[in-house]
């Protein structure tokens, strides 16, 4: 397993050093330094073998976190335990920073020591480290119930959540965040789309509810033979999608979800992530982007480009940007839009158009006269166009069926929970060649 | 309060500091005093001089504090053992304590202080702790076993911390089953020991599948990687087994779901042929691999080495998801490499798409994802035909660019295509031509060079082009020296006149001026031809070439069987082996068995098109045609030159170039094609009966009327049971139905059952190899006697062995592994089609010189007569050519043909009612006549 773990700075100073197993030596974290941080080329591989020492490394903002080991160890577990990491130090100190990185290391030698038991992942759960593993130390007196549910919470089946939660108002938030993606060629024609989506839920819920979700999935809702209601036709003009794949946060029980297709779980406290799903087919893309481009002569190019949104024309549309980039060599740049602002930014070598908000089924269009300085140097490869934005809605179709709440053992029923469900379609990686 | 200031104190005299602050009455001021200690511990500097001071901080409630100096004793107790010592104490004390998140931090940290004084006294709160009510201290009690392992491994054995772990495995609470299973198999993977090895049977299956649904994310890991260790016994069991695990695909954790796709991808091996519980299962697979590819770049990473290996043992499972293998612009460079070696395959039906998407990157900047992209089209065209004219104008349109590397990875793939369709695409030729001034790279020039030679008659100044790459002969890489040397002989013959003269100096460069044995040897085999028959030269070096096929990049099917079994785990990553890595690796047999497939599964196993000097073994194979036939000596060594001449894998050589093979493979190659041919690439498992060696296709259809009785020795004892703790193996060799059999009877005499039964070969000297696992009855209670047979193939690792028929086998179970050596009877190795034509059976013998004929006298004990002779020895594939009567002495005239291709030619001369006769044997290889005069014997007396 996992022999050792290191965090350095962006100038390879080790930050935090912990080395579970005998076979890793202090000189491995000169080894990673010297072969990885300060390595003369791009670093070709997330996983590097030293001396046949592995390092499994994550790099975040300017940190460095690297796995090292010497042993076939599973090398998914490794990159889902370093991200892991990452989510329980952001929870504990928020960004991770050097400085956030140094004044937290004692705390930081705690978690580790707790959630990796000689290189073997343990709990991680932040939610449950809180309740032992503590900024300002854990609580000198503390009973002895309160010490077995503590083990029993964390060891436990349900080690996600702990018993005794009250809320005097039982309330829950549902997010429907999708990501559109899509990648068009400079004809128009889709090379691919897809929607990644996650279902974020903030779950105020008194003792150990059991929850089960419904969404219209295709293959739920073709297996219960249900006759759709046709008035209830979604903002996508679709009753049904096919959800091409999703995972689940580990307190859904998927044993139930591969025989009847059906979601329950009882929730964690707060915020979390309850769901991710990918849809291919029949999304509805938000927006069309159309580019011109010509060049004129060596020194001179003209950019055309037209953005077409494409849904109800009561829905609005915010924070639309488009990117468009310009070569290395431009010297100038003229802008000309109707709507919004544009910008050339030299130091992104982008001209950057944007839009506070857009109605559906509108066109809108920008055009530019770039500059180029002559220059013999190798040709530019031309970054696609990019585009972010985002709608009130969410593009696969998906819909929130229900979302009920069972708890037998305090009164409350499902009636009195106060449940609110929003959908948001962001772009992911929107761009046109 | 911040942490960091903990990081500033550089001044001189810190330590002395220090030691006055711990010692210090005040409790804030020892914790931050032991803080400063832990950060300069951190950032490399030498604190172990504050040992003593640190120590006795130890005894304190305050649970920070504590854990501060317990993670300061982890870090320096091995440096000062002595001094560790004290701290023994605050931990057993610890251990007892109420509170159980303590009890669990003493006995945690104990473990990792690897100090053997302090281990004695760990065994008995580490014995309590196991059996603790609190489940939390019992799961790190678990690990903390593998911890003592690590450190002595015996005294966890004598201790029987192995049984105390074995009974966690039932453990009311999922984390400590998951935790017991991960140090249970970490012990098994590192100790020799039979008793570490963990035991699996369909209980602790049940337990581990019950516990699977309830634990951690990291647990399901541990237990799901355990599980893909587990051999079932049957494909019911099998099924069930992937019923079970089929849920995890849905994990939001890729490493749950990768290892839950191990334990899939080794199920459906076992459940067998293609029946519709795999197809479905291969349905499911798809969705979450296309899931992983949308994680954080790492994680994507490690899918797609996954999926790579993933497409290549099962294509179907991704072939409808081409899209999402297109790189994105941002993705980081080793994900856009990764995409494109991963990607399934093109069919004619998307072709268009991804040549578009191919060109798009083809005009990247990254060299390395160009070159791989260039390269992809070289290989869609090869793949598709209806493509490759698109494919190779779109490589005209590459090389147009003039960008260096574009144009020599252009032109190494041209020549491919030219190999797969001659005689289609040559008008292209000038415009390659073009461009020779730019091309600096090994690969490049041998394959312009090989253009240049292979169309030198459509390309007018072939001469001077050739002869410009002569000048710095010297100075080339040996590939493109090769190269050039053939191209020149190439061009020779086909315009003799006006290119004599560069002939021979191309000829004088290579065999004299050369020190490189390759380049000589090619060089005097060009020259003696070209000297003595021109036209058999032009006969051997513009012989017809075998069309390439598009398989390429591929992994050689063993290491792939292998690395399936690795999924998830690093060695996916590199595509290595872990033996490549990890030390101490070789013990662990058991993991890297899938279920053998039969006839290699691989029809389309005709690689070797990488190669890029694809004729370079062309002239040594139409050699041997020209050497009067049935050379056996001869044929063998120009076997070891061939596999010797540029192919790793003599195996792909083979297949290539069938020509020469007849006289050393021919049959395990007919076999293999007649295989593919029936059966198809279908992984046959469970069934040994189908587990056909190369050679049973053949066998099956040649020897439907032929009963083969073949003589079967008694069955030896060949490991006593004292030297193998209680197992008994005996045995002998067999051939039915023409398949070669190791017959084994496994006794057990031990006290406890035994399982986990494997067996493997080491080199010998005719290749002979399991053509399946070892189908064991497992366990094998203690008493029991298990009659096995294990089919034989002979295409394994060969190495001339002394005596030569030793066997040197290794035989592993849940206890230990064993090695024994026994003889092979050199009649298994008697081919079924042994029989020489007559005419041929005479040059032969004229040919072989006297000096290798050897005479012995034999018995003839029963005093059979020459009919009754005949017949016992074709039963044993020893065939009878001719009979002749000689002075009242008949003359029987035999043939036959050892599995690696050797002929014996025998004259047997019986005398009417005499108890002996003369054995006269003829072979180039006389190595074996002892053994075949032994085996004449021995079917003689016996049948």
């Amino acid at each position: 397993m996992i022999g050792g773990l290191f965090i350095y700075n962006h100038k390879g100073e080790v930050l935090i050093s912990r080395v579970y197993r005998d076979d890793i030596g202090r000189n491995a974290v000169d080894a990673f330094r010297v072969n990885v941080i300060h390595a003369r080329q791009q670093v070709r591989s997330p996983v590097t073998n030293i001396a046949r020492t592995s390092f499994f490394h994550i790099k975040r903002s300017n940190i460095w976190l690297a796995c090292v080991t010497k042993q076939n160890v599973n090398a998914g577990l490794v990159f889902e335990f370093l991200n892991k990491m990452v989510e329980v130090m952001q929870s504990y100190f928020g960004k991770i920073s050097e400085d956030n990185i140094k004044n937290n290391f004692v705390l930081i030698y705690e978690l580790l020591d707790e959630i990796l038991d000689f290189g073997y992942p343990q709990n991680a759960d932040t939610s449950i480290l809180k309740t032992f593993i503590t900024q300002t130390g854990i609580k000198a007196q503390v009973t002895k119930e309160e010490q077995s549910q503590i083990t029993s919470q964390v060891t436990g089946q349900i080690s996600w959540r702990r018993e005794g939660i009250k809320y005097r108002r039982n309330e829950l938030f549902l997010d429907v965040l999708e990501n559109v993606n899509l990648l068009m060629s400079p004809q128009g024609q889709v090379l691919s789309a897809h929607v990644a989506g996650r279902i974020v839920m903030k779950s105020y819920l008194s003792g150990m509810p059991e929850c089960k979700f419904g969404i219209n999935d295709k293959l739920v809702l073709d297996k219960s033979g249900r006759s759709d209601d046709p008035s209830k036709v979604s903002a996508t003009g679709k009753s049904s999608i096919a959800i091409d794949d999703c995972t689940f946060h580990q307190c859904v029980r998927l044993s139930k979800f591969e025989t009847e297709h059906s979601i329950s779980f009882i929730p964690p406290d707060g915020e979390y992530e309850l769901m991710r799903y990918r849809t291919t087919k029949d999304i509805s893309l938000p927006f069309r982007v159309i580019p011109l481009v010509r060049e004129v002569g060596r020194t001179k190019m003209e950019v055309k480009v037209v953005i077409k949104s494409n849904f109800k024309p009561s829905l609005l549309a915010q924070k639309i940007e488009v990117r468009i980039p310009t070569p290395l060599n431009t010297s100038g740049v003229q802008v000309i839009c109707m709507k919004g602002k544009a910008k050339y930014k030299a130091s992104e070598n982008a001209i950057v158009w944007k839009l506070k908000r857009m109605g559906g089924m509108k066109e809108s269009q920008i055009s530019a006269e770039i500059e180029l300085l002559p220059s013999d140097k190798k040709k530019w490869s031309r970054p696609p166009i990019s585009m972010n934005f985002e709608v009130p809605f969410a593009p696969s179709g998906l819909k929130v069926r229900y979302l009920k709440v069972f708890e037998p053992k305090l009164n409350y029923s499902d009636h009195d929970v106060i449940k609110w469900v929003r959908y948001i379609g962001r772009s992911g990686l929107y761009e046109t060649r | 309060m911040t942490d960091s200031k903990y990081f500033t104190t550089t001044k001189k005299g810190e330590i002395f500091e220090l030691k006055g602050e711990l010692n210090s009455d005040k409790k804030e001021k020892k914790k931050e005093a032991v803080k400063k200690v832990i950060a300069s511990m951190t950032v490399g500097k030498d604190v172990s001089a504050l040992f003593p001071d640190v120590v006795n901080c130890m005894q304190t409630d305050n649970l920070e504090l504590k854990k501060l100096v317990y993670l300061y004793l982890m870090n320096y107790a091995k440096s000062q053992p002595d001094m560790a010592i004290m701290a023994v104490n605050t931990f057993v004390k610890d251990c007892e304590d109420t509170n159980p998140l303590i009890r669990a931090l003493a006995v945690r940290t104990m473990g990792c202080i690897r100090v053997d004084k302090i281990t004695e006294y760990l065994c008995e709160p580490l014995r309590k702790c196991l059996k603790d009510e609190d489940p939390y201290v019992r799961k790190t009690a678990a690990v903390c076993v593998a911890k003592l392992h690590d450190i002595n491994a015996q005294l966890v054995e004598d201790q029987g911390f192995l049984d105390q772990l074995r009974e966690l495995l039932s453990d009311s609470n999922p984390m400590v089953v998951a935790n017991a299973v991960a140090a249970l198999s970490e012990i098994s993977d590192t100790s020799p020991s039979p008793a570490a090895q963990m035991e699996m049977n369909q209980q602790t299956i049940n337990k581990l599948l019950a516990a699977l649904n309830e634990c951690t994310e990291w647990g399901q890991i541990f237990i799901l990687d355990a599980l893909s260790n587990y051999v079932p016994k049957d494909d019911r069991e099998a099924q069930s087994i992937c019923e079970r695990v089929t849920p995890r695909l849905a994990h939001s954790n890729a490493g749950v779901v990768l290892s839950a796709v191990k334990v899939l991808m080794k199920g459906m091996e076992y459940v067998g042929m293609e029946t519709e519980f795999v197809t479905t299962l291969q349905k499911k697979l798809a969705p979450p691999l296309v899931t992983l590819l949308s994680s954080e770049p790492e994680v994507q990473y490690v899918a797609l080495r996954n999926i790579n290996l993933i497409v290549q043992k099962r294509p179907d499972i991704l072939k409808h998801e081409m899209k999402v293998f297109f790189v994105k612009y941002n993705d980081p460079i080793y994900v856009k490499l990764e995409n494109w070696t991963s990607y399934p395959s093109a069919t004619q039906e998307n072709i268009a798409q991804v040549l578009a998407e191919l060109k798009e990157y083809a005009t990247e900047v990254d060299v390395d994802f160009v070159r791989k992209s260039v390269r992809a089209i070289g290989r869609c065209a090869i793949k598709v035909e209806q493509a490759a004219e698109r494919c190779v104008s779109t490589l005209l349109d590459l090389i147009q660019t003039k960008v260096n590397y574009v144009v020599q990875e252009a032109i190494v793939v041209i020549k491919d295509i030219f190999r797969k369709y001659p005689n289609k695409y040559e008008s292209i030729i000038s415009t390659l031509c073009e461009n020779l001034e730019s091309l600096d790279e090994p690969d490049a020039r041998a394959s312009m060079i090989w253009i240049v030679g292979e169309y030198a008659e459509r390309i007018d100044n072939a001469d001077e082009l050739l002869e410009s790459f002569l000048e710095g002969f010297h100075d080339e890489s040996t590939q493109v020296q090769l190269q050039l040397l053939t191209a020149i002989v190439k061009l020779f013959l086909k315009k003799p006149t006006e290119t004599q003269e560069l002939v021979q100096q191309v000829l004088s460069l290579a065999t004299q001026d050369s020190d490189n044995p390759d380049l000589r040897d090619r060089g005097y085999i060009y020259w003696r031809l070209l000297s003595t028959d021109p036209a058999a030269a032009k006969e051997v070096v513009l012989a017809e070439k075998p069309l390439i096929s598009s398989e390429t990049d591929r992994l050689e099917p063993t290491l792939l069987d292998e690395l399936i079994c690795y999924i998830a785990s690093l060695a996916s990553v590199y595509h290595k082996p872990p033996s490549a890595f990890v030390e101490g690796q070789a013990l662990v047999v058991r993991r890297t068995q899938l279920p053998v497939r039969s006839a290699s599964g691989e029809p389309g196993a005709t690689g070797a098109t990488e190669s890029p000097v694809p004729q370079q073994a062309q002239p040594v194979q139409q050699q041997q045609s020209v050497i009067p036939s049935h050379d056996t000596a001869m044929g063998d060594l120009l076997g070891d030159l061939l596999s010797m001449d540029l192919n790793p894998q003599p195996q792909q050589q083979m297949s290539m170039t069938p020509a020469p093979q007849q006289d050393m493979g021919g049959m395990d190659l007919l076999g293999g094609g007649l295989d593919s041919l029936l059966g198809g690439p279908s992984p046959v498992a469970g069934m040994p009966a189908s587990q056909a060696s190369m050679g049973g296709g053949l066998g099956d259809i040649l020897g439907l009327g032929i009963s083969s009785t073949t003589y079967v020795p008694p069955k030896q004892v060949w490991l006593p049971a004292p030297k193998a703790k209680g197992l008994e193996v005996s045995g002998t060799f067999s051939i039915r139905q023409n398949v070669r059999y190791m017959d084994l009877t496994l006794k057990n005499n031990a006290m406890a059952p035994m399982g986990d039964f494997a067996i493997q070969f080491n080199k010998n000297s005719f290749g002979l190899s399991p053509a399946s696992a070892l189908q064991v009855p497992s366990p094998l209670s203690p008493g029991q006697t298990a009659d096995v047979t294990l089919p034989l193939g002979t295409n394994g690792p060969v190495q001339k062995m002394d005596p030569l028929m030793n066997l040197q086998v290794a035989m592993k179970n849940n206890i230990d592994v064993f090695y024994f050596s026994c003889l092979i009877p050199i009649h298994l190795l008697f081919t079924e089609d042994g029989q020489m034509d007559r005419k041929v059976f005479l040059a032969t013998w004229k040919d072989i010189p006297d000096s290798n004929e050897v005479q012995k006298e034999i018995a003839n004990p029963n005093q059979l007569d020459p009919k009754g002779i005949s017949d016992k020895l074709q039963q044993s594939f020893i065939f009878t050519i001719a009979q002749r009567n000689v002075d009242g002495r008949d003359m029987l005239y035999q043939s036959l043909k050892l599995t690696n291709g050797i002929w014996v030619l025998a004259e047997l001369k019986i005398q009417p009612r005499s108890p002996t006769m003369t054995l006269s044997l003829k072979t180039r290889a006389l190595d074996v006549i002892p053994q075949v005069q032994q085996a004449y014997e021995l079917i003689i007396a016996n049948m």
